[in-house]
């Protein structure tokens, strides 16, 4: 008990909770993301409907307008699509896949990343060659490009049986393979550093193994830049997920996710549906410019040049 | 300054070699060729035929050394879709998209720098502070919502400008250019906001960076006590100094945006290169798919090799370990 107390003073006397206090858009976007999160992890019991249980939509409840404009009908507060849809369920059960395949892709992205950077950094040679030229390689494509080919080759693959459960994971590491590049080379760059350092070559003379300089003696110093851009590549990775599945190569449309919901949208554009996409597409840029926001935060307050 | 050019035209060779080996193993082993060529009453002997015919019996060293010297001759077969010679799809295409970029550009340097300027010289005022939200907001803007509001608003609601298409085209030799008829310059609008949004915003945190830089300088504070005017001090003596590196990201971003421009032409069914590819994609065109992929590579290792060599002539500092730089802003 004692020491929750200690840690949390220390969290309030530190710079970081300081300069959090000193930016309201920072305060704005926590919690505007933490009211997504929850809202959406609580999906299940907050909404009228399964938007997954094709059972549960009636045609007779489709293109209903959102409930404050005439023809609006009771549990369906933003309306419904042509399924019959309720667009407010579809919308927290959308944003839950949206929030786990952009972790996922993070974590995934940063676990690759930092393993070969690491490694890379600290064995040099034809290991570091050969890792650095395959991220020379995936950089010198465009991002969207290499995760539209993954993700559409992998459906194409993949037997049909097999893709319908797969396809949250395979835009998982369609998303994860153009982005590790940029963690491995960060850590990778401080390893070079750190590794010629007295106290590295002290605790290799105490014969520590490898991984473990590696991990409690070489990583630490390079987490900040690395919690940086950890934070900005999540909402490009929910961004990455919503433009592939609007292109039509990310999730399919019976588990929409929020990329999904604005194409199923678009296709309505010109039939006065616009709630169909506009509230898609609201709670989508609402998720990234957050998380952006707190990227930004974290950029400046984090950075020992501005202090 | 030769050893530093040849090493890195080698670089960008090995490049596009391993991009080459990724677009012939998608077009080797993701579906049978032959089978996405013949038709159904094909016999075992047509079949047969057809794979000795495309060379599918070689090694495969052999097929890639061919793969990779037909491509180097723009030659990437025959689109399995509608039996057309792929590199003459792309060139009917590439005018569409090249200048949806073209435009896109110049209302990123147009709009971009002004603003970027003002947030940084009015930096604790109003106005400032609502451009820098302004940026992060426009950040985070997925571009096909930017898109799809952009008709919602002037499409569909107002009727203004139209929402798909490129309009009447006329051709000059191969080329076909939306710039000179009113239904062509009026189609233009709104995909090249939507595809330069992001890139204003890139522009302008830049310029912003760039400009608090050069203001802290001497010169700055020679020419103000000179007594020059603020305004010519900001724009002309401070802006200029900072024009080389927005240069320089225009020059590498403009790969990036044409690979962008795939989703804003797939919001407004602009009929170029990327909807091609998006369309590859469906239908699982493999050549087109693959041509696309080497296409858009070759744009972006050509420029930032040339960027590479124009800085190496210009600062000798960096020639000497220049392998060590590399891979830029790879924005979304």
């Amino acid at each position: 008990m004692a020491t929750e107390l200690v840690a949390i003073n220390r969290w309030r006397d530190s710079e970081l909770w300081w300069s959090f206090t000193q930016r309201p858009s920072a305060m704005f976007a926590v919690i505007l993301l933490a009211l997504v999160v929850i809202s959406s992890v609580l999906a299940p019991w907050i909404t009228p409907q399964n938007p997954y249980d094709l059972a549960s939509l009636n045609l007779m409840n489709s293109e209903l307008p959102p409930i404050w404009l005439e023809g609006g009908e009771s549990p369906y507060a933003l309306g419904t699509d042509v399924q019959g849809r309720d667009l407010y369920s579809a919308i927290l059960y959308g944003s839950r896949t949206s929030l786990t395949i952009g972790a996922l892709s993070v974590l995934l992205a940063l676990s690759v990343g930092l393993t070969l950077g690491l490694i890379a950094g600290y064995y040099g040679g034809w290991v570091d060659n050969v890792l650095m030229r395959l991220g020379d390689v995936l950089l010198s494509m465009p991002f969207i490009l290499i995760a539209i080919l993954i993700s559409a080759m992998a459906a194409q693959a993949l037997p049909t049986s097999v893709r319908e459960s797969l396809t949250s994971m395979i835009l998982v590491v369609a998303i994860a393979v153009p982005s590790w590049v940029q963690y491995a080379r960060t850590v990778r760059a401080s390893a070079m550093v750190e590794k010629s350092k007295e106290y590295v070559q002290a605790a290799r003379l105490i014969r520590v193994r490898p991984w473990r300089i590696l991990l409690k003696h070489i990583l630490p110093n390079t987490l900040t830049p690395i919690m940086v851009a950890a934070t900005l590549n999540f909402g490009l990775a929910i961004l990455s997920e919503a433009t592939l599945s609007f292109l039509g190569v990310g999730m399919p449309s019976d588990q929409p996710s929020l990329g999904t919901l604005i194409r199923i949208g678009n296709q309505y554009l010109f039939s006065g549906l616009w709630w169909v996409v506009l509230f898609p597409s609201i709670q989508l840029c609402l998720i990234v410019l957050s998380v952006n926001m707190i990227g930004d935060w974290l950029r400046d307050a984090l950075n020992p040049k501005l202090r | 300054m030769l050893a530093f050019l040849l090493k890195r035209l080698l670089n960008a060779a090995f490049v596009m070699l391993a991009v080459a080996l990724l677009a012939f193993m998608i077009f080797r082993f993701f579906g049978d060729p032959v089978e996405m060529m013949v038709n159904e009453q094909a016999t075992q002997s047509d079949r047969a035929e057809l794979r000795e015919r495309l060379g599918l019996n070689d090694g495969l060293l052999t097929q890639y050394v061919r793969f990779v010297g037909n491509a180097v001759q723009g030659d990437f077969g025959i689109s399995y879709r509608n039996q057309q010679d792929v590199m003459v799809l792309m060139a009917e295409r590439f005018p569409a998209t090249f200048e949806l970029v073209i435009v896109a550009t110049v209302l990123s340097l147009l709009i971009g720098i002004p603003c970027g300027v003002l947030t940084a010289v009015y930096q604790d005022r109003k106005l400032a502070d609502g451009l820098q939200l302004a940026s992060i907001v426009g950040v985070s803007l997925p571009s096909f919502v930017v898109g799809i509001l952009l008709i919602l608003v002037f499409s569909v609601t107002l009727g203004w400008l139209p929402a798909f298409g490129r309009g009447d085209t006329v051709d000059i030799g191969w080329w076909s250019s939306g710039f000179f008829t009113p239904s062509g310059r009026a189609a233009l609008i709104l995909p090249s906001i939507s595809l330069s949004l992001f890139q204003i915003t890139l522009v302008m945190r830049l310029v912003r960076a760039e400009m608090l830089e050069v203001l802290r300088s001497d010169f700055i504070k020679f020419a103000r006590a000179r007594g020059l005017p603020l305004s010519v001090v900001h724009w002309r003596h401070a802006l200029r100094n900072c024009l080389m590196p927005v240069i320089t990201l225009t020059g590498m971003q403009i790969g990036n945006l044409i690979a962008f421009a795939l989703v804003t032409e797939t919001v407004f069914q602009w009929p170029g290169m990327g909807l091609l590819f998006i369309q590859a994609v469906t239908f699982v065109d493999i050549p087109v798919m693959a041509a696309y992929l080497m296409l858009v590579s070759f744009i972006f290792v050509l420029i930032n090799t040339l960027v590479d060599i124009t800085y190496a002539y210009v600062d000798p500092r960096l020639r000497s370990d220049a392998s060590v730089k590399g891979g830029v802003a790879n924005g979304h």
